[in-house]
């Protein structure tokens, strides 16, 4: 039953980042990946990280995704600008690179065929678990994040203001 | 049967794989930051899947971080690319010359 569902989701998030690079159209492009957003977030919620993928679908694909497509909207690319996807020499070998990668990684990768071990807290993936690492083991990395927060907001505004 | 670590590290291969594919491929700075997102997703999955494996709870808390610096980086990718289509035109990666010496 876990495996069912595991290989859904993996298929529509595998099928859907296929197709972020293969619309012409970007706002189709934006649609795939928050499709694919989606189905990793069932991903972790299988993982037993049930925070992360309520955040994952928040922020992921409900906050940076609407920025993606706020701005694909705004850039209003017109029929002329659409690129025509160029299959030439550049693309075929950028494909081969890629899919080299991936053989790469999965056959050096592939060998971890261990079953999950045990959980070491009862409430595995809950908010007040991920709250209390967080607030203890994490703590300035979290106030360091907000800075950052900031930073990126002051630099976007200045970047984009007329 | 349940799925193995190595599922999902085959899995998030393959994502990572398929974004760095976006990156090379196509000539759109918009699709280009979509497919950078995608390998950052990538990473976050093999991040927990790893966590779940050892049975802590560290990993789950980086990729906190991971989803918060992503909304940052993609702020500020998405002005920077706003503001090169006000100068240049187009957003078009193969067309942007300028800095060419």
């Amino acid at each position: 039953m876990g495996l069912i569902s595991f290989y859904f989701f993996s298929l529509v998030a595998v099928v859907s980042a296929i197709l972020v690079l293969s619309f012409r159209n970007t706002l189709s492009s934006g649609i795939a990946l928050v499709v694919t957003l989606a189905s990793i977030a069932c991903l972790f919620a299988q993982l037993g990280a049930h925070f992360l993928a309520a955040m994952q679908v928040l922020v992921y694909a409900g906050a940076i995704m609407v920025l993606f497509v706020f701005v694909i909207m705004m850039l209003n690319l017109g029929q002329k600008e659409l690129m025509k996807i160029k299959i030439g020499f550049g693309s075929v070998l950028g494909i081969l690179f890629g899919s080299y990668l991936g053989i790469l990684l999965i056959t050096r990768l592939g060998f971890l065929s261990h079953s999950f071990g045990r959980l070491e807290t009862a409430d595995y993936g809950s908010v007040r678990e991920v709250g209390r690492l967080l607030f203890t083991q994490y703590l300035i990395p979290f106030e360091v994040a907000s800075l950052l927060l900031v930073v990126a907001v002051v630099g976007a505004v200045v970047l984009a203001k007329r | 049967m349940n799925p193995t670590l190595a599922h999902y590290i085959t899995l998030s291969a393959i994502l990572f794989s398929i974004g760095v594919t976006g990156v090379v491929v196509r000539r759109n700075a918009l699709v280009i930051l979509m497919s950078i997102e995608l390998m950052l997703n990538a990473a976050n999955l093999a991040l927990i899947a790893f966590s779940r494996f050892h049975g802590g709870m560290q990993g789950q808390a980086v990729v906190f971080f991971v989803i918060a610096l992503a909304a940052a980086e993609v702020t500020v990718g998405l002005a920077i690319i706003l503001t090169v289509y006000r100068r240049e035109g187009t957003i078009d990666v193969g067309l942007l010359r300028t800095l060419k010496g």
